[in-house]
Order: C-alpha cells, then sequence, then structure tokens
C-alpha cells in the first residue's frame, strides 16, 4: 500500500511514522497548536490540532496520531473550528492577560495570536484563573505562573532537549503547577539557566528577566532581529540578536540553526551584554613617556604602532616581529594577521590562541 | 571533528575522555543525551566526577595525565579479545602488525598500575567500544593539554582504527574546540606550519603558490610557535601584534608570560577591552565586538558560517581587518586595500583548497562543512569516508610518558585546571554580563572533603595554592567531583590567577601546555 492519505481533499504523501500534523504542516495548511514544540516528542495535551478523521468517532490530536494509509482527514470544518474556540476561551480564561511584551521569549506571543485569530475575548467563559506565580531572586528565568496553562512545553524541553530534568509539575487538574524538585529556586534544582523554557512557553509565564529588564516601557513590538553566531564556544550555535534602538536587549535561539536547533546555553542566552559594556574601549591609547596610557586619534596611534614594527624590524630584523593571531575575531582578521607577517616581513611568525 | 554535531545523537557507544562536556560545550552535549536516552552506552574517562560521568554507564576515573596508558590498555584488551575490524584494518591502514607487537605489553594490569582503574573496567570500556557498531569517540583539552598531547591523540586514533569507527556516520574521532572561531583561525593559516588552508609552508608547492600569489618569498622553513615566541621576548624577539587574546591570563606561567611582553620594545595590542594584556601594551587599538562587526566563524565541526552586526561600535572602535590593514598600508605593505570583509574573505577560499568552493554569499545559510573543494561540492560533514587525507591511516606505536612534573614530598597534590560553564575563559566577557555572577560570584578550589580534613583545610576558608613556580590564595570548597589527591580550579577570575602556578611543561611537537597537570602543595591561611 502506498503512503498516501488525503488531507482536506487533496491526496498527499507521507513519509513512515510521520504524524498528521507533520504532513498536514508539511502541505502547508495551518492548525492551532499550543502545545507543541516540533523538537519534543508529541503531547496531545492542548487538543487544539484536533482534526476529522473519517471512520473515527470522536475527533483526533493531529500531533500524537501517526499517518496511516488511505485516512481521510479534514483539518477545517465548521465544527473542529467551534471545538478549538471553546479549547480556546476555556484556556484564556484561566489567565491573568494574554497579551505579554514579546521580549518575554521566543514564542512568548502564541496564545495571543490564536486568541486573535479565533476572536476570543474571554468574556463568554470566566472564573477562577490557575497558576501561583514564584518569586525566585535568580536574574534571568521569570516564574509568572499565573500565565501557565500547562501544557509541559518547559517540562518537555528541560528533559527531552537539555536532558536536565530540572523541572516538573506537581498536582493535578486546574491546580497543576509547574514547579522544580521541593518547590525551590531553580538555582538549588539541577537548572542550568540555559532558558530553553523561556523560549518553548507559548504564554510568557516562563519569560526573559534580562530582556524586560533591558527596555522601560512594555515593548508591543518584537524587536529587530540579527542572525549570528553565538561568541562562545566552538560549538556555532545560531542566534537571533535582539536589538531596539542600536541596544541589544536580548537573544533567541534560531530554531532552524543546524548546530543547535534551537538549543542555547547559558552564555550565549544570557551573557552578551559585556558587548554594550561600559568598560569596552572607545578610543585608540598610546603609552606616553611617562609610561601610562593616554588617548589618542587614530592617525597618531596607527602611526605609532606602524613605526614601531619599522623600527624594530630595522634595528633587530624581520625575525624580531610576531603576530598572535584571536580566536575570537571572524577569519578575515585571523587571515589578514597571517598575511600581514608573512606578506610584511616574509616569516612564518604567526599562531592563533589555540596552544594555551 | 570528524563527524557532524547531528551525530553525536547517533552512536551506539561512546567514549568521552578528558572533555567536560555538559560544562564548556553544553550544547552538544545535548546530543549525547539524547543518545544516552535512547539507549547508548556512555563510557567517561576522567579524573575528575564531572557530569557526564554521573550520567555514564561505565566511569574511568583516571589519575591526572595518565590518557596514553589507560588508552594503550584498551587497545591492548581490544585486540587480545579479536575485536578488532580486520576488513578496515586491510583496506584503510598502514602498520597494524607492528602495532599489533606493540601492544601485547601493555596488558590492563599494568594500565591499572598507572591510571589507577581497576583493570577489569578498563577491559569492560574496551569490550564496549570494540563491539560498537557505531563507536565514538569525543576529547576536549583534557586530552591535548599534556606533554604527551600528541601520543593521547595518537592513541585515540589507534583505537577508531583497529575497530573501524571512523568515516561513519556515528562514529569517528571528535575533539571539541573551545572557541567560537578558533577552528577558523587555524584555517585561515594563522598558524606557523602552515597557509591558509592546512598548506604546509615546508612543501614546495605551496611555497611557489604563496610566491606568486603574495609577491615575496617567505621563509621556506617552518615559523616558530606562540610558547618559543614568548620565551624569546627580549631576546630575539621585539615586537609583536595580539590580535584579541589575553594572553597574560589565559597561557600557563603568568609571571614568565607578564615578563616576557614587558621585555619587547613595541606591543600592538587590538582588543574590545583594557584586558591585562592590553595593559602592557604601547599601543592599543580598540576592536568592533561580536554583534558589531560583519565575518566570518568556524565551528567545530568545520561549519562555515556568517556573523552579523547588529548595533554599532562604542566610540571609535573599528573592525580588526580594517585596524590590521591600516598598520600594514602605513608599512608599505601590498595587498591590504580592503574597505569591506567580503573580498578578504573570497581571497581566503580562493586561495584555499578546502574553502575553493566557497565563498561570502555561498555561506549566508551555514550550509557549508569544509572541505569544499568546489563550487558543484555540497561540502563534508563527514571526513575520511572514502580514504584518509594522506592514503592510509597509520597506527602510532606509542609509549606512555609521565607528566613533566610528578606529585613529591614538596608538591603532593595534582592540581588539575580547566573551565566552568557559567564562566568564559578569562571572564573579559562573562564578567561584564549581568545576572552571571549570582551563579558563580567568585572562584573555589574543588576539594575531595576527606582531603580537606587530612589537609587541615575548612571548607569555605581559604587556602595557600603552591607550585614551584608561585603561590595564589584561593577559597576551599568540599566536593566529591574532586577524587582524593587532586584539586581543580578554573582559571577565569583575575583575582585568582591560577595559570601563576602552571607551566611545568609543554608538547614537544605542539606546544601546547600541560595545563591539565600540576602538582601543588595546600596550606591553610
Amino acid at each position: 500500500m502506498t503512503h498516501k492519505i488525503e488531507i482536506d481533499g487533496v491526496e498527499v504523501t507521507f513519509a513512515e511514522g510521520e504524524t498528521i500534523l507533520e504532513v498536514a504542516q508539511r502541505h502547508e495548511k495551518e492548525i492551532p497548536t499550543l502545545c507543541y514544540d516540533p523538537r519534543l516528542e508529541p503531547f496531545g495535551g492542548c487538543r487544539l490540532c484536533i482534526v476529522e478523521l473519517e471512520g473515527a468517532r470522536n475527533p483526533v490530536a493531529s500531533c500524537t496520531t501517526k499517518a496511516t494509509p488511505g485516512m481521510v482527514v479534514r483539518t477545517t470544518t465548521d465544527t473542529i473550528e467551534a471545538y478549538r474556540k471553546t479549547l480556546l476561551e476555556m484556556v484564556v480564561s484561566e489567565n491573568r492577560e494574554v497579551d505579554v511584551s514579546p521580549l518575554r521569549g521566543y514564542a512568548s506571543g502564541e496564545l495571543a495570536d490564536l486568541r486573535d485569530k479565533y476572536a476570543v475575548n474571554g468574556t463568554r467563559i470566566s472564573g477562577a484563573t490557575s497558576g501561583m506565580s514564584k518569586d525566585d531572586e535568580n536574574p534571568f528565568i521569570l516564574r509568572d505562573y499565573e500565565l501557565c496553562i500547562s501544557c509541559y512545553r518547559c517540562v518537555r524541553v528541560c528533559a527531552e532537549q537539555e536532558g536536565d530534568h530540572a523541572i516538573n509539575v506537581m498536582n493535578r487538574g486546574f491546580h497543576t503547577q509547574i514547579t522544580t524538585e521541593f518547590d525551590g529556586l531553580l538555582k538549588d534544582s539541577a537548572c542550568t539557566f540555559c532558558g530553553q523554557c523561556i523560549q518553548t512557553c507559548p504564554t510568557g509565564a516562563l519569560a526573559d528577566k534580562k530582556a524586560l529588564r533591558a527596555v522601560d516601557e512594555v515593548a508591543d513590538t518584537l524587536p529587530d532581529k540579527t542572525r549570528t553566531i553565538c561568541p562562545y564556544c566552538g560549538v556555532g550555535c545560531s542566534v537571533d540578536i535582539l536589538t531596539k534602538d542600536d541596544k541589544i536587549v536580548g537573544i533567541h535561539p534560531a530554531m532552524d540553526g543546524p548546530a543547535n536547533q534551537g538549543a542555547l546555553c547559558v552564555k550565549g542566552q544570557f551573557a552578551y551584554d559585556f558587548v554594550q559594556h561600559s568598560d569596552r574601549l572607545k578610543t585608540p591609547l598610546i603609552r606616553a613617556d611617562d609610561g601610562e596610557l593616554y588617548e589618542a586619534t587614530w592617525e597618531d596611534a596607527l602611526d605609532k604602532a606602524a613605526e614601531g614594527f619599522r623600527k624594530v624590524n630595522a634595528e633587530h630584523g624581520r625575525h624580531s616581529i610576531y603576530g598572535i593571531a584571536s580566536g575570537r575575531a571572524p577569519s578575515e582578521a585571523a587571515y589578514l594577521m597571517q598575511k600581514f607577517i608573512r606578506v610584511g616581513f616574509g616569516t612564518n611568525y604567526i599562531d592563533n590562541c589555540s596552544r594555551a | 571533528m570528524s563527524n557532524p554535531l547531528v551525530d553525536m545523537q547517533k552512536p551506539d557507544v561512546i567514549f568521552c575522555i578528558g572533555t567536560n562536556m555538559t560544562e564548556c560545550h553544553p550544547v552538544a552535549a545535548t546530543g549525547l543525551k539524547k543518545a544516552v536516552a535512547r539507549g547508548a552506552k556512555l563510557i567517561v574517562a576522567d579524573p575528575r566526577r564531572i557530569g557526564l560521568a554521573d550520567m555514564s554507564h561505565l566511569y574511568l576515573p583516571l589519575r591526572v595525565g595518565s590518557d596514553t596508558a589507560l588508552l594503550l590498555g584498551m587497545a591492548h584488551v581490544i585486540a587480545r579479545e579479536g575485536l578488532i575490524d580486520d576488513e578496515f584494518i586491510e583496506n584503510r591502514t598502514t602498520g597494524f602488525d607492528e602495532f599489533f607487537e606493540h601492544i601485547s605489553q601493555w596488558t590492563p594490569e599494568w594500565a591499572e598500575t598507572i591510571t589507577e582503574v581497576p583493570a577489569k573496567d578498563i577491559e569492560t570500556a574496551a569490550m564496549w567500544y570494540g563491539s560498537a557498531s557505531k563507536g565514538a569517540i569525543y576529547y576536549t583539552l583534557g586530552i591535548t593539554e599534556h606533554i604527551c598531547g600528541v601520543e593521547n591523540v595518537q592513541s585515540l586514533c589507534n583505537l577508531a582504527l583497529m575497530t573501524g569507527n571512523i568515516g561513519r556516520e556515528g562514529t569517528g574521532i571528535n575533539p571539541m574546540r573551545g572557541q567560537n572561531n578558533i577552528q577558523g583561525a587555524g584555517d585561515s593559516g594563522a598558524l606557523p606550519n602552515n597557509y591558509p588552508g592546512f598548506q604546509s609552508v615546508t612543501d614546495p608547492a605551496h611555497q611557489m603558490k604563496f610566491k606568486a600569489e603574495y609577491g615575496i618569498e617567505v621563509d621556506l622553513e617552518k615559523g616558530i610557535t606562540k610558547v618559543t615566541a614568548l620565551e624569546l621576548c627580549g631576546d630575539s624577539i621585539h615586537a609583536m601584534l595580539i590580535d584579541g587574546e589575553n594572553t597574560l591570563l589565559s597561557d600557563p606561567d603568568r609571571e614568565h608570560c607578564e615578563h616576557a611582553l614587558r621585555a619587547l620594545e613595541h606591543l600592538v595590542v587590538i582588543d574590545i577591552f583594557l584586558t591585562e594584556t592590553a595593559e602592557l601594551a604601547d599601543v592599543v587599538l580598540p576592536a568592533t565586538a561580536w554583534g558589531e562587526t560583519d565575518g566570518v566563524c568556524t565551528n567545530t565541526e568545520r561549519r562555515v558560517q556568517r556573523m552579523r552586526a547588529a548595533v554599532p561600535p562604542p566610540g571609535e572602535a573599528k573592525s580588526d581587518w580594517w585596524i590590521i590593514c591600516q598598520i600594514a598600508q602605513r608599512l608599505g605593505f601590498d595587498g591590504f586595500d580592503f574597505d569591506t570583509p567580503k573580498p578578504i574573505f573570497n581571497e581566503l577560499c580562493r586561495i584555499s583548497p578546502i574553502y575553493a568552493g566557497l565563498d561570502w554569499e555561498r555561506i549566508e545559510n551555514s550550509e557549508y562543512q569544509w572541505p569544499v573543494p568546489h563550487k558543484e561540492h555540497p561540502g563534508t560533514p563527514r571526513l575520511h569516508e572514502e580514504t584518509f587525507v594522506n592514503g592510509r591511516g597509520i597506527f602510532s606505536n606509542v609509549h606512555y610518558r609521565d607528566p613533566a612534573e610528578t606529585i613529591s614530598e614538596n608538591f603532593p597534590v595534582w592540581l588539575t585546571t580547566g573551565r566552568r560553564l557559567q564562566s568564559y575563559h578569562t571572564r573579559t566577557q562573562t564578567g561584564r554580563a549581568q545576572g552571571i555572577d549570582y551563579l558563580l560570584p567568585e572562584e573555589s578550589l574543588e576539594v575531595n572533603p576527606a582531603d580537606i580534613e587530612r589537609w587541615n583545610l575548612s571548607d569555605g576558608e581559604w587556602c595557600k595554592m603552591s607550585s614551584a613556580r608561585g603561590s595564589i590564595n584561593i577559597k576551599v570548597k568540599a566536593t566529591n567531583r574532586s577524587p582524593r589527591g587532586t584539586v581543580f580550579a578554573s582559571f577565569s577570575f583575575a583575582d585568582v590567577p591560577v595559570n601563576l602556578l602552571t607551566g611545568s611543561g609543554y608538547d614537544p611537537i605542539t606546544h601546547t601546555a600541560e595545563l591539565k597537570v600540576c602538582p601543588v602543595k595546600l596550606e591553610p591561611l
């Protein structure tokens, strides 16, 4: 039998093991989800991805249902959409708020976007709210559980993606609460502050405290993003730098980064603000006759830098000059460092910082 | 790395030695954790009971600096048990008969006397790795920062060659690089023995090529390494240009290093902060930082990727490449008239066979892992699939050697050094990132609780730690991560300059310092 199913009247192929949701997404069907993160095992918690399956008595969650040959699937019927709207009304009613700053995290606007799409205003069903926010002194991760919808994405990303198992759930049903072992601070748990929970949270319940601190007013638009590579170790994780008015306000992991597939560590996620630290060198410095370093113009500093090499070369010969390239600067810098030594002095007196 | 990062999820048996990956390469470690969750066996060899050891199925707590002995013992068992891959050895390698003869003497019982790892555990590790259909080796500086770093790496190659665990998915010999562009710095030719693209400076064909390219005859012999250059400062080396390295804190034997840099007539440092090293310079030139610079970097799996500027630099800071061009132009050197980084990278690609298929535009989406020998080439995620660069894989008949210094009456404790999750190198960056102090406010010396008592130290109190080169004061922290007789500290904190103590010796071939082994004594303060 061929690997084909019918989705909304169109016959499509699927690969062994693919879920209905994966097949549908590949064919650009818009199926709403809240508990789904493509990097994680399917969970089937939020039920928003339900679809009609011919021959099945009830709608099925497309994220947990594997495609099998001959299935006939309808993703967007009036009944399904009505179910989805009711589910969303219930979810929204439990939360303190839905409109959160996009600085809270990569996925923090997912619930608000669906609320808008389904025109849910939060008044049809109203009543108790769930989740108790947790005071946690740590400077990185806000634990605002009044916005939590118990989708378990944070718990699952910590376990499945990071392998750290730092957080889990206590209680059941309406009283479900995300917490750490012994309900303590993250610092006292197995948490490594990689920030993955922040970035997968679809409501901003877990949020980037550092990014929220970086802007005074509540940001309603996502800052500019620039794709680059993390400045720390050699793994080469892809990240997006978030900027607002020429200020770096946060980092998002690149979910399609070939080396990291959305993962980051505490350094890549949170240790970016050295860049705009007041200690940065802003002008060239020249050592004066009194032995102290003083600010100088580029002209003077470059002249003095060049003159020193010219003088040492003349007095001691070309084998008296050595270059050390950086393992932190881009390759263009390393390339020109070696070219400077080889072209300028005809020696191989060049190295980089890999020996120590 | 011989294999791509995605392969880390695929082995059946993973052998990690001298790598504290969950702290130093945390994102790479997530791949290993997934493999273990899937059912792969994890063997971890490390003197310290690091995070990886806690999740391993077999932990080999070897004495610092005894890696070669452990690996010889494992090779012995693999051969003795007939777990070798005859076909691979026949088709892809050379020198196995001599190697087989060589390792017959290095029994696991002998290895136990050197490594202090029980012979039966060495046997188990060998049996697991030798029986794997996909066995992968991961290592970091715990292998290379020894006087025998070359022998350690050769020993790992021996294991992979004799079992055929190379050139296939989920296998390989995989060193994890420590800095965002340390791979790229080597690729770019910032090495005393290689032109760009690892073209040897002693090969006449490369000499002719670069003579034509650069219009000057470069020395036909290798240059000296940084280590040698620092030793010769004030003697025959009189001027240095240092780009973005805090040599003073990162290198061993700080006093020697400071003395060396002070002895220079002319020191020019390009950096983003006034580092301890920049403070010694005659001219300090302010560079643009990450996030302010357009350029290219290459990661540990040889993936060539674009870094992009997101914000303007502070004050008058300029890109490293611009600064180097300006100095070169003032000296009348040819070939430094660049206005943007793009033609610089394209020049590097044009003259480097491993980058020949790349250019500034082609790396836009991080798709390529070198070698990319021509424009139609898809890149090389996995090395050595069909052949080795030099034809056949060579077995090395290595011998175990003691570290440069071993513990003695005067210095009875092994100090080993490394890094921590929350800090990076000399903290010029993480030390200036808000919040990091909450997780790691200060350095401390990790000491086994039983040793604390034995040596009259107190947990949380300061002690004096001395080596043959100097002494520092450091706070004591009780932890079972350190085995008895071995202590650990990172070199990240300027107020606890651990590299005042290190520097006992260097690998004679790579000149990598033995930062992982330093006999010390500890005294209460």
